[in-house]
């Protein structure tokens, strides 16, 4: 009997877990709703329960049971997805402590794992929860040639474990000038590319191995540069100038690897020629400082790559300084007021991005079925003097 | 061969017409500016405004029924927003530098002698609506050296630039100082907090004494002390005719710098005030302004990760003087009214948010008689916007100083300088203290 009470105890307990966190039952309001499934709902209601969207329609259409919590807003839209970050490997002190985008004791280390590194407590983490980012594609940064692996993560958690969402998606890789300063080889652009060709023609060997029946040692660079060659993970290539953008391209149809382009400041010089490549391109932040190899960024990229349909996201990036990281919010902002238009942009950071980043059966639109993850705005999203007022994640609300 | 010589007079007159009235109009005709919406900053905003300038200056701002003098050029700027050309209180566009690795205090230093007027730097300010602009020598030092005020006109020589502050024509800037952790280490530096004050204050004690065997020559040149322009430079401080900018992020910094200033008696403006909601109260009841910043993250500098957007609704609540400054390439000068309508998102008003970009800055620089406001009399320094100023959707469309058109969106040449595109910034951002590498 005692042990049978105990076990009744178990299943209580967890109701009431449940019932404080994870499974509260939310209804969200807003006057307009962005669900990017279809046009925008002109006073709709989004149902959360169990973590997931239940529901999403017009007010008039959509019952909400009276045991929902109900919050309401100007503006409803999906968690927004920053398609590139550092934030969690790279911390708001900027002390030695706290930055691990970057090692520099070799030029090339596809064997770093992001999941190794990422402080899901971290300050600037919650700067993005708060400002409606809900996911982020962070792991190592640019300045080496191969600085490591990156992973997927919700915004919310308390543990790199209660966070991730795809523990290892890309491999960062940096093309032209972008290198630490701290990281001595390759003193020059064509030697980068000859190492990076290098280990990739190792690597292909290394894969023919792996497959193979015969024993071999295994090798964690290694392993993944052949998870690259198989497309188990993407080559995340940081690049700004139009020539070394080429060069990317060049090195991805030798090897033929999945390939994001990262940054790509001069890409409205050679847009036909990307168009082609077909490589979605993960802008560089609109309001990036022209300077070094983005000397040449302009407001309007976003938006000439958009209107060429080439699949974008956008991005906070790796900032070395303050401030020490961007907003994809206010970075779609600005794009969106250079041309690219405010539902595209909103497009951008919401389902594109999930598409970008293959997370789109989960995240990037308000559909049932998906993760409950939704950014709430007293205005206009993309203006200034607009705030975030309430933002979930997993069905749950955390601000 | 007789026939030449009316063509070239004619060609001669050509280009003369085209040097002079290339980038405005001539200063001779009266211009008028009807239709916008004016936000004079000087009182409430006027529908359907009037705004007259000839001669570079302001003649007239009002309503509808202002008289708009005979033989005008009317511009119709229906359905625009008019206001006074920004005014950047510290900015490090130009190109320019201050004191090197010498000695931690350089009040002899000018950056005026090291700026490109022709820097790109000064477009993209333009492009940004800045018409005037505070630029700074950087904060490694105790004193980098003095600063200018600038004015964006067309320029061929720094002088060009320069907006002076007195009738001889002497004073055109300010005096950089910083304290907290930047200054610190490296061999003629201070070690600690407490040796960075020490170290001024006897340089300041020095230049009292300066000061006061000036005073005992009473005008005998034999009694002079020798030249000193450093000393000449701190005798304008504490004359107050050079005011100190004084960067300081950390609360107890910035109450060191209100304590140094009040012990010499000198102008002070308080620089980024990063930790300025912790002391709001204490800058208030010392009547000293802030000029401070608004970033899209906090963190990145270890001394100023407590900053907060929100430091302008604290000071303003608080009682005291705020502007706003780019610390380009901190921030970037085409999207300086973005900086005050980030204040506003954190809950300053928009009145103060619209202050701290224009008059604010204009009184930290006493500049306030000719610039800041729309107003009879003051420079003609104005922006056409093509929405509401805090609107990200907001272009800047032109930029006017002294009754010239100085920028214009409507020209592809100089739209580049707002949007950016292939070799339009060629001069090199400025590099802060410890940037790192970047992007």
């Amino acid at each position: 009997m005692r042990l049978f009470k105990k076990l009744l105890l178990i299943p209580a307990l967890l109701l009431i877990f449940s019932f404080n966190d994870a499974e509260a039952q939310i209804a969200v309001k807003g006057e307009t709703v962005y669900t990017m499934a279809g046009d925008p709902i002109t006073n709709g209601v989004v149902l959360i329960k169990d973590g997931k969207i239940e529901r999403v329609g017009s007010a008039s259409s959509v019952n909400i049971p009276s045991n929902y919590e109900v919050y309401e807003a100007k503006v409803v839209t999906p968690g927004l997805i920053d398609a590139h970050s550092v934030v969690g490997l790279a911390g708001h002190l900027n002390q030695e402590h706290d930055q691990d985008q970057l090692e520099t004791s070799s030029a090339i280390q596809p064997e770093l794992r992001a999941i190794d590194a990422y402080n899901a407590r971290e300050a600037l983490v919650k700067h993005l929860r708060d400002l409606g980012i809900t996911t982020v594609h962070t792991g190592h940064g640019p300045g080496a040639l191969i600085s490591g692996q990156t992973m997927i993560v919700k915004t919310a958690g308390e543990t790199v474990e209660e966070s991730t969402v795809v523990p290892a998606k890309m491999l960062a890789f940096t093309l032209g000038n972008n290198m630490s300063r701290a990281i001595t080889k390759p003193g020059t652009r064509s030697k980068g590319v000859a190492m990076l060709r290098q280990e990739l023609v190792k690597a292909q060997d290394y894969l023919e191995k792996r497959n193979g029946d015969e024993e071999y040692s295994m090798d964690l660079g290694m392993e993944a540069l052949a998870d690259l060659l198989e497309g188990k993970l993407t080559a995340l290539v940081t690049v700004h100038k139009a020539n070394d953008i080429m060069t990317a391209v060049r090195l991805q149809e030798e090897f033929g690897f999945p390939m994001v382009l990262d940054g790509a400041a001069e890409a409205y010089l050679i847009i036909d020629e990307l168009k082609e490549a077909g490589h979605p391109i993960i802008v560089h932040p609109t309001m990036i400082r022209t300077s070094g190899d983005a000397k040449n960024a302009t407001f309007e990229t976003a938006g000439m790559l958009y209107e060429a349909g080439i699949p974008i996201a956008f991005q906070s990036g790796y900032e070395g300084y303050v401030p020490k990281t961007r907003v994809i919010l206010f970075e779609a902002g600005v794009a969106g007021a250079n041309g690219l238009g405010m539902e595209n942009a909103l497009r951008v950071l919401t389902i594109d991005a999930a598409e970008l980043l293959g997370i789109q059966d989960r995240v990037g639109s308000l559909e049932a079925g998906k993760d409950a993850d939704v950014a709430m705005f007293n205005g206009d999203p993309l203006e200034y003097t607009s705030n975030v007022i309430g933002v979930i994640i997993n069905g749950v609300k955390v601000k | 061969m007789n026939i030449m010589k009316p063509i070239q007079s004619l060609l001669l007159a050509l280009v003369c017409t085209l040097l002079l009235g290339g980038n405005g109009f001539s200063q001779s005709t009266p211009q008028a500016f009807t239709g916008a919406q004016i936000i004079p900053i000087s009182g409430e905003p006027i529908n359907n405004g009037v705004l007259v300038v000839e001669d570079g200056k302001i003649t007239a701002v009002g309503g509808p029924n202002t008289r708009i003098p005979r033989g005008a050029d009317v511009h119709d700027m229906s359905g625009k927003i008019i206001m006074p050309g920004l005014v950047d209180t510290h900015s490090h566009i130009g190109e320019g530098d201050g004191g090197d690795r010498s000695s931690a205090l350089h009040p002899d230093v000018r950056i005026m002698d090291a700026i490109d007027p022709r820097s790109d730097t000064f477009r993209k300010a333009l492009a940004g609506g800045i018409t005037s602009v505070n630029v700074m020598p950087g904060s490694g030092h105790l004193m980098s050296g003095q600063t200018v005020y600038l004015k964006l006109r067309k320029a061929n020589t720094i002088e060009d630039m320069l907006i002076y502050l007195d009738d001889e024509k002497s004073i055109y800037g300010g005096l950089k100082m910083a304290n907290g952790t930047n200054p610190i280490g490296g061999s003629g530096f201070p070690g600690t907090r407490a040796k960075s004050a020490a170290m001024v204050r006897a340089l300041y004690v020095k230049a009292q004494e300066y000061q006061a065997k000036i005073e005992a020559a009473d005008g005998d040149e034999s009694k002079m002390p020798p030249r000193d322009i450093g000393m000449e430079a701190l005798v304008e401080v504490l004359e107050g005719k050079r005011t100190v900018h004084n960067h300081t992020h950390r609360h107890d910094d910035i109450l060191t710098a209100i304590r140094l200033s009040q012990e010499f008696g000198y102008k002070l403006v308080l620089q980024h005030v990063s930790e300025a909601w912790k002391v709001a109260d204490e800058i208030a009841e010392a009547g000293v302004p802030a000029s401070i910043i608004t970033l899209d993250s906090f963190g990145g500098k270890l001394e100023a990760a407590e900053i907060k957007n929100a430091n302008g609704k604290y000071l303003e609540d608080a009682g005291v003087l705020v502007g706003l400054h780019t610390d380009d390439g901190i921030t970037d000068s085409r999207l300086f009214l973005r900086s005050a309508a980030l204040a506003v998102r954190e809950g300053m008003s928009r009145k103060g948010a619209l202050e701290s970009v224009t008059i604010a800055n204009a009184i930290m620089m006493d500049i306030d008689d000719r610039a800041g406001t729309l107003e009879k009399g003051k420079d003609a320094d104005f922006i056409i916007l093509s929405g509401d100023p805090f609107s990200v959707y907001t272009h800047v469309e032109e930029t006017w100083i002294e009754g010239s058109k100085v920028w214009d969106r409507s020209n592809n040449e100089d739209r580049k300088y707002a949007t950016g595109g292939y070799e339009i910034f060629r001069g090199e951002i400025h590099t802060h203290h410890d940037m790192g590498d970047s992007q």
